[in-house]
């Protein structure tokens, strides 16, 4: 295993550990948005699209960088926005809370 | 480059200097779930996840070289991906937001294998790739087609393009084993022999056969969360695609969307008192042929009691406490507005009004949350199960708009019923039951309602904005 494997999985090991501890306890109403929040998450595969599409060689390797790099951008861009629409849905009531 | 001075002046190599700004967009994700956890931050949690998505996307642009064509031709992908996601997110209706989630979700799985088919070419090429790249192109492969084929199969179920009902047919766990075992024979064959990439291709699509396969079964009501795990899915295919490019920032972020979306996933599941094997196994909401058989005839031959909105306006007028319990019937009629309206209405001619809140009512949790708080519900009025269960029967009427599974009494009394087990909202219980629905249909579950031929229940057939208008106008002459 080379020192960079090392770090890798040292990297994923710590990252799995951090992903359940920080949504240990989450009400249920926040269930869908957070759902949704982390789906925009996954949405960094961009990074990965725009790499390998730069670094491409020949016509197939451009398309299929270019097809991940539209589907990445749709998973980016219309994750956050739809979330952030469910999310807004929530602002209506502090204000209501706060007349009363 | 003035960027590059800066670096320079700070002592960093360019690639040091973008392996920082990947580890502050990392912390930047961390930082958003933990505030998207919490009914305060939620809303700024996205933001932040947001920030390190942009911090994460420019850092990597400094480090790439494209030809001129390349990058025209990426900036073209960017603006047709920037237009498709922001204006389905922007025109999607609230009850139409699941399986918006469920598409974008598909799309992302997809970019992961599609990345990790890329890199593999490129790589195997040149010859100098070792076993952990075939196998982190494998699992990215894997994982990521079966949560496109996933994905597209739950948005179809819940955009109605086909049945809600779980699909099941003869000799399917033979066909599942089958493709099961095709695709780990092919990717034995890649990872530790051919590192063929016609072979990788034919991976690729066994791998969206297992994906149909896998959710075909699962019944419509189920689906938010089995899109909850296809979402886990597709972290963990882009945590692969990670090691595959060698990329520390891929790897966090699908790794904590892994891990903490599957336990995500345990706890909808949980919410719904089942277990997670129930929910993907059990075919959940298949009408079995005994029970059509059986539960069918007995139901048409019962009668129900149905009402005019002259009637349950006096009724309701005259009551002293009302729980209103809405369900997806709600939401796709829209009529968050006018429930709230005629619980305005009463609460003024002095009847206590509360709406109580089943976590899975609606086809996603928090989905009436969400719908009531766009009417300017007061949060106070929302009451949740374990909170207004045994309210029930201190109620005059249990007002039920739109939703069925959820009131279900099979959920306690019958073993038989697929909804065994999972809580209810015990309406049962109220002195009255007002039972606002748009036919006899079944519900989402596609199982019978006893509820309907209790004595106590009188039914009001009709759209749920429709018939809340007309309770309205109701009350007020009442």
């Amino acid at each position: 295993m080379t020192p960079e494997l090392i770090g890798y999985i040292t990297t994923f090991v710590l990252a799995a550990f951090v992903g359940i501890e920080v949504i240990s306890k989450v009400p249920t109403i926040l269930h869908t948005p957070l759902m949704s929040g982390s789906n925009a998450i996954h949405g960094i595969i961009f990074v990965g699209a725009i790499s390998v599409t730069s670094a491409s060689h020949g016509s197939l390797q451009l398309v299929l960088g270019l097809i991940a790099v539209v589907l990445a951008t749709i998973n980016v861009v219309g994750g956050f926005v739809v979330t952030d629409r469910m999310l807004e849905m929530f602002k209506p009531r502090r204000q209501a809370e706060a007349k009363r | 480059m003035s960027q590059i001075n800066l670096l320079a002046a700070s002592g960093l190599t360019l690639d040091e200097g973008v392996s920082l700004l990947y580890l502050l967009a990392s912390v930047l994700f961390i930082v958003g779930l933990k505030q998207l956890s919490s009914p305060k931050g939620a809303r700024q949690g996205n933001l932040t996840a947001a920030l390190g998505m942009l911090i994460a996307v420019v850092a990597s642009l400094t480090v790439i070289h494209p030809s001129g064509g390349k990058i025209i031709a990426m900036l073209v992908a960017v603006i047709i991906g920037t237009l498709v996601g922001a204006v389905s997110a922007r025109r999607v209706k609230m009850t139409a937001m699941p399986q918006m989630v469920a598409a974008f979700n598909g799309v992302g799985g997809g970019a992961a294998a599609l990345v990790s088919v890329g890199e593999f070419t490129r790589l195997v090429s040149g010859s100098n790739h070792g076993i952990v790249l075939a196998i982190s192109v494998v699992f990215s492969v894997v994982i990521g087609s079966l949560s496109f084929a996933g994905s597209a199969i739950a948005f179809a179920k819940l955009q109605e393009l086909m049945t809600g009902i779980p699909i099941t047919y003869k000799g399917q766990q033979l066909v599942n084993g089958i493709i099961l075992l095709g695709i780990l024979v092919l990717a034995v064959d890649i990872v530790g022999f051919t590192s063929s990439i016609p072979v990788l291709v034919v991976l690729l699509i066994i791998s969206l056969l297992l994906g149909v396969a896998f959710v075909l079964p699962i019944g419509g009501a189920d689906m938010p969360v089995v899109i909850s795990l296809l979402n886990a899915f597709t972290g963990l295919a882009v945590a692969a695609s990670g090691f595959a490019l060698g990329s520390t920032v891929l790897i966090v972020g699908g790794t904590l969307v892994g891990t903490s979306g599957t336990f995500l996933t345990m706890m909808m599941s949980d919410a719904m008192g089942r277990s997670l094997s129930n929910v993907l196994f059990a075919a959940v909401g298949k009408v079995t042929e005994s029970s059509s058989g059986g539960d069918g005839a007995t139901s048409q031959d019962q009668s129900v009691r149905s009402g005019t909105a002259e009637d349950i306006g006096v009724l309701l007028t005259y009551s002293q406490k009302v729980i209103i319990v809405p369900g997806y019937g709600l939401a796709v009629a829209q009529a968050q507005h006018v429930v709230r309206e005629l619980a305005d209405l009463l609460e003024q001619k002095g009847v206590e009004v509360s709406y109580a809140i089943h976590p899975v009512a609606g086809r996603m949790p928090g989905h009436m949350n969400v719908l009531l708080a766009e009417a300017d519900v007061k949060y106070d009025q929302l009451k949740e199960m374990d909170e207004i269960n045994d309210e029930f029967k201190l109620a005059d009427v249990a007002l039920i708009v739109g939703a069925n599974d959820v009131v279900n009494p099979a959920a306690k009394t019958d073993p038989g019923s697929p909804i065994y087990g999972m809580p209810i909202l015990n309406a049962e219980d109220a002195k009255n039951i007002v039972f606002m629905k748009r036919s006899m249909r079944p519900g989402f579950a596609g199982i019978d309602n006893q509820l309907m031929f209790d004595p106590k229940t009188i039914m009001f057939f009709g759209d749920a904005k429709e018939s809340l208008t007309k309770l309205v106008a109701a009350v007020k002459v009442s």
